[in-house]
């Protein structure tokens, strides 16, 4: 645990595990921070709740059943599309960080694989399924 | 070289003489304290800062004055309106989920503060520098995706779930070319260790040897790091004409000033990750063999290069603000599915041929 | 006890109980929150095994990606209280069973495989976990994996797109 007592000393032992413990510490702080402000807040603010003041906010006219209502599938679409770019995307990073060492090989590799994707973006636009507006 | 009032040599000195008076283990404790204490400190001022900054410039865009009463120049306007909100009753309203509802401010500060973890502020001075620097920090900024819609759905308020769909939908879409924009950085440096990024543009920022890849590639950030803040103009989420406030309508008191503090510091941690991809981070500017110039450059401390750079950048970002119009959601979905996402691949193969020849310094 | 295994203990425990918190909470938002947990408690323990891109990657699809996914089905569906489907008994008993199976199924094979328990985990040492690592042998080893995966993305898209556009 030597690499704990010099935790401001960049570089030293930069690729095990214990070097995480800043990010615990941080954590630690952020939930202090924002619990400190949030009761702070609470201590010194007025307290007097009525029915009216805690209404869901709705521009003065009354709200009209739950606000939970069903979304729109274009949402979904976009998010299912996202997870799958952004695996590629995540593929793409063992790759910069190694490319020179995989020379031409890697990159056609990596080019058919932009490809293969590529057909699939392709169809995605020609099916219109980005379409906002039908 | 000034290196007795640089940070590095503040930091040294501290160490020292926390082991020297000490031990090692109370040492590292206090350490811990003092970085922890030190981010909120600077969260804080970084808050109002941007807050005034941003009143300030829209004011001068706009040809009026900003904020001139509360302090000289209107300087502590923005401590008094803190002041003012930590006075203010924070309220839950009826129909919300009472813990998410509570839980979303603490999840968005945590996520903020972690992302703070490896950018380097000054030579030699950051928390710590994570080999996979660059990718922890993306991989922070997605957890916010999550606070958001915790938030906008908690609330049960229509506005507030429309601007939290919303807002989620375009995160996730502009993640992927800030993304791809990144990968083409490290494609040259071939690190995601943020230190290894900023040594790497020692003989030069990367925007000036990096070719048209580099100058394609941060523009795609710059737009993408805009949209991500959920700024003008792809600030549809929180539209205020039609959304009230988006997935904070409910928010109120401190809780609201969390949120307002969060968007400010992912301004700043966009704009710092900018300037240290394209802008070699806290390294001096230097031009090839003008020995004297690259001398008196290397006069100026490194935290002020580092600040400066990202200050001109949320300055940039600012700018946007106060000079295009709102999209539509259809315009913001086109702009990034359809031309900004095919782009960036191109352009990450272009900088892919670019290295595989070597035809850069 | 080490602070490893110490860290270890926590990060199971975490783990576990958010997992069973996916499955107690009446309302599906709370699962899907509880588990974003879970899967933090396993790039904690990635961390520790010190496959920190995995860790890292984990997060960003997991964390972020699949879940604001998971997020965005559950706010397509119906949720309020009227329309909640009411549950067959037999239904549930059928579930139970069969998830049974496949936890016996499991713990069986763990058990009857001599290799698996002679080894113990590498705790905070080897390096294939790393990006550099991890990249060398997705290129060169498992290079065909790697181009097929493509095309099981490929197929993921057509999927989505035929299910999400109606016509």
């Amino acid at each position: 645990m030597t690499g704990l007592y010099t935790l401001l000393q960049i570089n030293q032992l930069n690729n095990t595990a214990e070097n995480y413990f800043p990010i615990g510490v941080q954590i630690i702080f952020a939930i202090g921070f924002v619990a400190t402000m949030i009761g702070l807040s609470a201590l010194v603010g007025p307290k007097r709740k009525t029915s009216d003041k805690l209404e869901n906010f709705s521009s003065g006219i009354a709200s009209h059943g739950n606000a939970r209502q069903p979304m729109a599938v274009k949402y979904f679409l976009i998010a299912i599309l996202f997870v799958l770019f952004d695996v590629e995307v995540i593929f793409f990073y063992p790759y910069a960080v190694n490319f020179k060492f995989l020379g031409w090989a890697g990159f056609w590799e990596i080019v058919l694989f932009v490809v293969l994707f590529l057909i699939g973006f392709i169809y995605i636009i020609k099916k219109g399924a980005l379409q906002w507006e039908d | 070289m000034l290196n007795t009032i640089s940070f590095e040599a503040i930091k040294t000195a501290v160490q020292q003489w926390l082991n020297m008076h000490w031990g090692p283990h109370l040492a590292f404790i206090a350490e811990c304290i003092l970085i922890g204490l030190l981010v909120i400190v600077f969260f804080a001022v970084l808050g109002l800062l941007l807050v005034f900054m941003e009143r300030k410039v829209s004011a001068v865009m706009q040809i009026r004055l900003g904020p001139n009463r509360v302090g000289p120049k209107g300087w502590l306007q923005t401590s008094a309106d803190t002041l003012k909100l930590m006075l203010k009753e924070g309220l839950t309203p009826d129909g919300a989920d009472k813990f998410l509802f509570n839980l979303a401010p603490f999840l968005i500060m945590i996520a903020a503060m972690l992302i703070m973890v490896p950018i380097a502020f000054a030579r030699n001075f950051q928390i710590w520098d994570i080999n996979i620097g660059v990718l922890y920090i993306s991989s922070i900024a997605s957890i916010s995706v999550i606070a958001i819609l915790m938030a906008g759905w908690s609330s049960n308020n229509k506005y507030a779930l429309l601007g939290a769909m919303r807002s989620g939908a375009q995160i996730i879409s502009y993640e992927l070319s800030a993304g791809v924009a990144v990968i083409t950085m490290v494609m040259l440096t071939q690190s995601l260790s943020i230190q290894d990024i900023i040594l790497s543009q020692q003989n030069g920022w990367w925007i000036f040897k990096g070719h048209i890849p580099a100058i394609i590639a941060f523009i795609i950030f710059m737009i993408a790091a805009t949209a991500e803040t959920n700024r003008a103009p792809f600030d549809l989420a929180e539209a205020e004409s039609e959304l009230t406030a988006g997935f904070h309508t409910e928010y109120s008191g401190m809780k609201f000033a969390l949120f307002f503090l969060a968007e400010y510091i992912n301004v700043f941690i966009v704009c710092a990750v900018a300037a240290i991809l394209f802008f070699g981070g806290w390294m001096p500017f230097h031009i090839g063999n003008w020995e004297g110039f690259n001398h008196i450059m290397d006069y100026i401390p490194s935290s002020i290069w580092f600040l400066g750079k990202t200050f001109c950048l949320i300055f940039l970002i600012m700018w946007f603000r106060w000079t295009f119009p709102r999209l539509r959601i259809d315009q913001l979905l086109n702009l990034e599915w359809k031309y900004l996402l095919p782009i960036s691949l191109a352009n990450l193969l272009l900088m892919t041929i670019i290295v595989v020849l070597k035809w850069y310094l | 006890m080490n602070v490893i295994q110490v860290l270890f203990w926590i990060l199971s425990a975490m783990a576990l109980v958010s997992a069973l918190m996916v499955l107690l909470s009446k309302n599906p938002v709370h699962s899907v929150l509880w588990l974003v947990a879970v899967f933090f408690a396993i790039s904690g323990h990635y961390i520790l095994l010190n496959a920190q891109f995995i860790a890292i990657v984990n997060l960003i699809v997991y964390a972020g990606a699949i879940m604001v996914l998971f997020l965005f089905v559950i706010m397509l569906m119906n949720l309020n209280k009227d329309t909640e489907p009411q549950k067959n008994i037999w239904m549930k008993l059928a579930g139970a069973i069969s998830a049974g199976c496949l936890l016996m199924i499991l713990v069986s094979l763990i058990k009857q495989a001599p290799e698996l328990q002679a080894k113990t985990a590498m705790m905070n040492e080897g390096g294939i976990g790393l990006i550099a690592n991890l990249g060398k042998a997705l290129f060169n080893t498992y290079v065909v994996p790697f181009e097929i995966s493509s095309i099981l993305f490929l197929s993921a898209m057509v999927g989505a797109v035929v299910i999400g556009k109606k016509d």
